[in-house]
């Protein structure tokens, strides 16, 4: 009964999708009120039935209901309980329905939140995610549905692969998906302003809270999936390069890009086009990446259930989402009108100079990635690219970024000198060059060294913007406190956020200089390694552990960490009482997961700005249908 | 249209040109791996269309060794197939080696860097499917056959020419839809 009405309210969510396609896009163009009225309603009525269908989902997973095809091939009565409902969306089937529902709640987001949009622009906005909304749902409906039922059913289910019942794991997905899939909103935007034939600033104040979330999301779902990597697969790494994880780097990229590109649209009317285009990008990146990931193509450690049917439809509803919008680009971009102008030396100069530099990363990974496949399909020759090539070519373009980063904030619009920035850049120049000096002769390599400079230049420069807004030093100490205190949360998030940055690239260069042994032991012997001495059943608990049903072992990386330094160890099978320890030292390796979660935190204060609030008052409320 | 406009509209024509051709790729990827002759996964083997490279190993008592003449002499298709007792899929592939040695399939097997005690217990803990097995404890043999891992298996025919390679453990469905057609078109 339940699964059937699941099934039911997917199938009525499909059709709801359909109508919150059709009916708003059609009553902006026809600029019918009342049919551009319904929008919202539609957008929460989606929502609702396809929550409902994936509360269906959750209660058969819940009940051991072996009747159901997808419980039987992913769970098992003896899984405790929080993994029967996370093992939900641990599958193929159930992420592709998570998906959905967080799109629908997207659209529930602006139907909500967006009351303050002129109604004809959020009827467009509501129609475009209905669109997508209603493609992926088909699919969910006709080639991937979740309620299949078995008979006879058996007595019990197969279990979920053992890697995957983890914490880590289990929240991964829907804060990776937020991320992935807040990007539609940019791009229904950014849809529905080539409809309309306007981008002015008000476009750029709304889009950019959107954007933010998504963002804030899209970090925190890759430090969740790099630091499940690192304490589980027991592998002493933390990013492979895998595709499965440029897949979900792309659309940071070229997110983080449309981040800054925003700003501009808002403040100075400028680069509407391009980040027109770059919401778009972004938005595909997702889509692209989420998708190829499953049809098979993409060679990686990181397996989903391979379909190259199920992949053709995926690439039918791509190639209509992306071609369609594209086209739609292509067509309708030139009627925006540019304005703006701006010099090289700008804040605007150095936001450009941003973009160039994250979209010419964004294109270098997926040159990376794809350039394998694409080689075997033309040429038929196997290659792998691994991470020595992503190494060397993103290196050069990040240190730019990074040498950039703290320097913008400071430049004027319009048009500004260099000198003065640089200048009252001085402290974080010499911290900077005390850190890197220092580093540099205490660990005699040079790249850490200028890594962990960078990481100075950047922790340190991000504040400069505060101090030159408190006036610190120039005016009374209490003055400046009482400056610092009023100073706009978008501010102290953007500096939190860009320090959160140096405090990653910290991270990773700790890591570059991380050291290893191997080591067969026995019990009450001892392994020295980076001034520890290591002793067989100490603290530590490196675990496998047997999984009955599926008779696999997982190897658990045990890890005492004091928040600069991890000693992470892995214990190997054991034969004639002798065990295979490899031990790592692996210096600043939690900063890595520290500064993004500041980045994320970062992103979140300057969401928390009243100016960017969602629903803030606009500055033109009346809507002027094109 | 002047020149200036024709220019903006080529280069906003780009983006979909890019994913337009990405978007072609994919699906000629697709389109291949439903029929089989594009396997992004898969490592070819070199040997396949060659000749069996020259080897001569010792045996594993109580069979006598083999060699390249040896395969050439069976006058039939052989199976060769690398296995350790230190591999723990070779475990699971053993039930269908005996299976396939009952269909009367010549198995030749090497064991690949392995004691001759250690072996020794693996045959006779899983049995034993083999017509001849050979020892490569320097692993040298391996290397020129371009072995990728433990189990793997070549198909030799008899004139010596290596048809079918597969890394892995073999399974019910790769021996019926790949290694039985190529028995029967070679036997």
């Amino acid at each position: 009964m339940i699964p059937e009405l699941g099934h039911f309210a997917l199938a009525l969510a499909v059709a709801l999708a359909t109508a919150q396609a059709v009916i708003p896009l059609w009553g902006a163009r026809a600029r019918d009120p009342r049919l551009i009225a319904a929008a919202p309603a539609l957008a929460l009525g989606q929502l609702i039935a396809l929550a409902a269908s994936y509360a269906a989902l959750v209660w058969c997973a819940v009940t051991d209901d072996f009747t159901v095809l997808n419980i039987v091939d992913n769970s098992n009565s003896l899984k405790p309980l929080i993994y029967k409902i996370t093992g939900t969306w641990g599958n193929h089937e159930g992420s592709i329905l998570l998906w959905c529902l967080i799109l629908a709640l997207c659209g529930g987001a602006v139907a909500t939140f967006g009351r303050n949009l002129p109604s004809a622009l959020r009827a467009r906005v509501i129609g475009v995610l209905g669109f997508v909304s209603a493609g992926f749902l088909m699919f969910a409906l006709t080639e991937s549905n979740p309620f299949l039922r078995v008979w006879p059913p058996p007595l019990d289910g197969q279990d979920m692969n053992p890697l995957l019942q983890d914490p880590g794991l289990a929240i991964h997905p829907p804060v990776l998906y937020a991320g992935y899939v807040g990007f539609a909103i940019p791009f229904a935007f950014a849809i529905a302003a080539l409809l309309e034939g306007r981008v002015d600033a008000a476009w750029g104040r709304w889009v950019r809270p959107w954007t933010l979330a998504s963002w804030c999301m899209l970090t925190g779902g890759i430090a969740l999936g790099s630091w499940w990597a690192y304490y589980e697969l027991g592998w002493g790494g933390y990013w492979f390069w895998d595709p499965v994880e440029n897949a979900s780097l792309l659309p940071w990229l070229t997110g983080t890009a449309l981040l800054h590109s925003a700003i501009v649209v808002e403040k100075r009317e400028a680069l509407k086009t391009w980040t027109i285009l770059l919401a778009i990008g972004t938005f595909s990146l997702s889509l692209s990446g989420t998708f190829l990931v499953r049809s098979g193509i993409l060679n990686s450690v990181h397996s989903f259930a391979n379909d190259p049917a199920r992949g053709v439809f995926i690439l039918g509803l791509l190639a209509i989402v992306i071609g369609g919008s594209l086209v739609l680009f292509a067509w309708r971009a030139p009627v925006l009108a540019p304005s703006g102008l701006f010099a090289p030396i700008s804040r605007e100069g150095a936001l450009v100079l941003n973009n160039i530099l994250l979209c010419s990363i964004a294109a270098v990974v997926l040159t990376g990635t794809t350039y394998p496949l694409f080689a075997d399909l033309l040429f038929g020759v196997k290659i792998s690219v691994g991470p020595p090539y992503f190494q060397s070519t993103v290196l050069p373009l990040a240190a730019p970024v990074f040498a950039a980063m703290t320097v913008a904030p400071l430049l004027p619009w319009k048009r500004a000198r260099l000198g003065p920035a640089l200048i009252r850049l001085w402290w974080a120049m010499v911290a900077a060059a005390v850190v890197g000096v220092v580093a540099a002769l205490g660990l005699r390599r040079g790249l850490p060294a200028l890594a962990f400079a960078a990481s100075a230049w950047l922790i340190v420069g991000a504040f400069a913007e505060l101090v030159e807004r408190t006036r610190l030093f120039r005016v009374s100490l209490r003055t400046s406190f009482s400056r610092l205190a009023g100073q706009p949360l978008a501010v102290w998030g953007s500096s939190i956020a860009h320090a959160g940055m140096g405090v990653t690239i910290a991270g990773i260069a700790g890591m570059s200089l991380a050291i290893s042994t191997i080591v067969a032991v026995k019990p009450g012997t001892t392994v020295p390694l980076a001034g520890y001495e290591f002793k067989p059943l100490m603290t530590m608990h490196p675990s496998r552990r047997a999984f009955t049903t599926q008779r696999t072992t997982v190897t658990d990386a045990a890890i005492h960490t004091n928040g600069f330094a991890d000693i992470y160890t892995v214990l190997g099978e054991e034969h004639d009482g002798e065990a295979v320890l490899r031990l790592h030292y692996n210096p600043l390796a939690p900063w890595i997961w520290f500064g993004a979660l500041v980045m994320a935190v970062g992103g979140g204060l300057s969401l928390a700005d009243r100016r960017l609030r969602v629903g803030a008052p606009a500055k033109r409320s009346l809507a002027v249908p094109a | 249209m002047t020149d200036r406009t024709l220019n903006r509209r080529l280069v906003l024509l780009a983006p979909l040109g890019i994913a337009a051709a990405g978007g072609i790729g994919f699906w000629a990827m697709l389109d291949r791996m439903r029929d089989g002759t594009f396997d992004p996964r898969g490592v070819p083997s070199m040997l396949v269309g060659k000749q069996l490279p020259e080897f001569s190993l010792p045996g594993q008592p109580p069979s006598a060794g083999f060699s390249r003449a040896d395969v050439l002499a069976a006058g039939r298709p052989v199976l060769i197939n690398f296995f350790a007792s230190w591999c723990v899929p070779c475990v699971v592939e053993a039930p269908l080696l005996m299976k396939l040695r009952e269909q009367d399939t010549p198995i030749w097997g090497i064991a690949y860097k392995d004691k001759p005690d250690a072996t020794a217990a693996f045959l006779k803990r899983n049995g034993d499917p083999y017509a001849r097995v050979a020892r490569d404890e320097p692993g040298r043999v391996a290397i020129d056959f371009g072995v990728y891992g433990v189990p793997e298996s070549y198909l030799v025919d008899r004139t010596g020419i290596v048809r079918w390679r597969w890394a892995g453990p073999l399974s019910e469905d790769i021996v019926a839809q790949q290694l039985d057609p190529l028995l029967r078109k070679f036997a």
